[in-house]
């Protein structure tokens, strides 16, 4: 499913978007970085709470087709600068982690 | 065979916003010569832990790449305070990171044994007041 189809479903808040036509082939969803960054796969989208720079770094080694900040995180000026750099794709819900990883989990694994 | 390219970086540390910044050189450039995305993805993660580690524990160091057709070759060096007990330091869930180090993500006590399953050689020489070496090998 093509990102920008994705974000309209889940109605997310575009914080930073370089990319919107990229494929999202799966999701993460977790707030240890070295876990993720196991887990995390390209093309995946990753839901977190997590929202420090360091979460950028992560995205970008795996690849991944966006950054959802859940529970309305505060997403910090130098956050988006480096997503920007990065070509990182952010976005934002006030919804819980959970929430919108069922969300993700329904339209993306429906069958 | 081919030829080795060499790449040295300074891993700051003092600056987590940049922390990062070499494994992501390294694996742009391992894309541009086309390595498979297993090799990138497997050098990307051991990389970044390491580099994360330096500097988080240890105040920065420099890390070594020797990037040729067969194998990546990673060395991380630094002059930090060195692990005391290494078998305890590979061991999983084990850290030492302060808590405003956790509220920021890391400290799950993950980076090494991340490091040992993403490579095909994975050597930690440590000595306490000296520092530590990390030998990093992915096989292509
Ligand atoms: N370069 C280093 N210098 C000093 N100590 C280190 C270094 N790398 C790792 N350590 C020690 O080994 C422990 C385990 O490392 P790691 O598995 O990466 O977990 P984490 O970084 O999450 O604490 C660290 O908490 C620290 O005590
Ligand atoms: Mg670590």
């Amino acid at each position: 499913m093509k990102l920008r189809d994705l974000s309209a479903y889940l109605q997310l808040e575009p914080i930073q978007v370089s990319d919107d036509a990229r494929d999202v082939v799966g999701a993460y969803t977790g707030d240890l970085l070295s876990w993720v960054m196991t887990r995390l796969e390209a093309d995946f989208a990753w839901v977190t709470i997590m929202n420090n720079v360091n979460v950028i770094a992560v995205a970008a080694l795996a690849d991944a087709s966006c950054v959802i900040f859940s529970e309305n995180a505060e997403i910090s000026a130098d956050v988006i600068e480096k997503a920007k750099a990065q070509n990182i794709n952010l976005y934002r819900t006030v919804k819980s982690s959970f929430e919108i990883s069922y969300m993700i989990g329904k339209v993306l694994y429906a069958e | 065979m081919g030829e080795i390219l060499k790449l040295h970086f300074d891993v700051d540390g003092d600056d987590f916003t940049s922390a990062g910044e070499a494994s992501a050189e390294v694996k742009k450039k391992l894309r541009l010569l086309g390595y498979s995305p297993e090799t990138v993805r497997r050098v990307s993660i051991a990389m970044y832990e390491g580099e994360i580690n330096m500097v988080i524990h240890a105040g920065g160091g420099v890390a070594d790449v020797e990037i040729s057709e067969d194998c990546i070759k990673i060395v991380l060096e630094d002059h930090g305070p060195g692990i005391e007990n290494i078998e305890l330091a590979m061991s999983e869930g084990y850290s030492t990171a302060a808590d405003a180090v956790r509220s920021l993500g890391f400290g799950a006590g993950m980076g090494i044994p991340n490091m040992k399953r993403y490579t095909d050689s994975f050597n930690l020489e440590s000595t306490v007041g000296v520092g530590t070496k990390v030998t990093l090998v992915i096989n292509t």
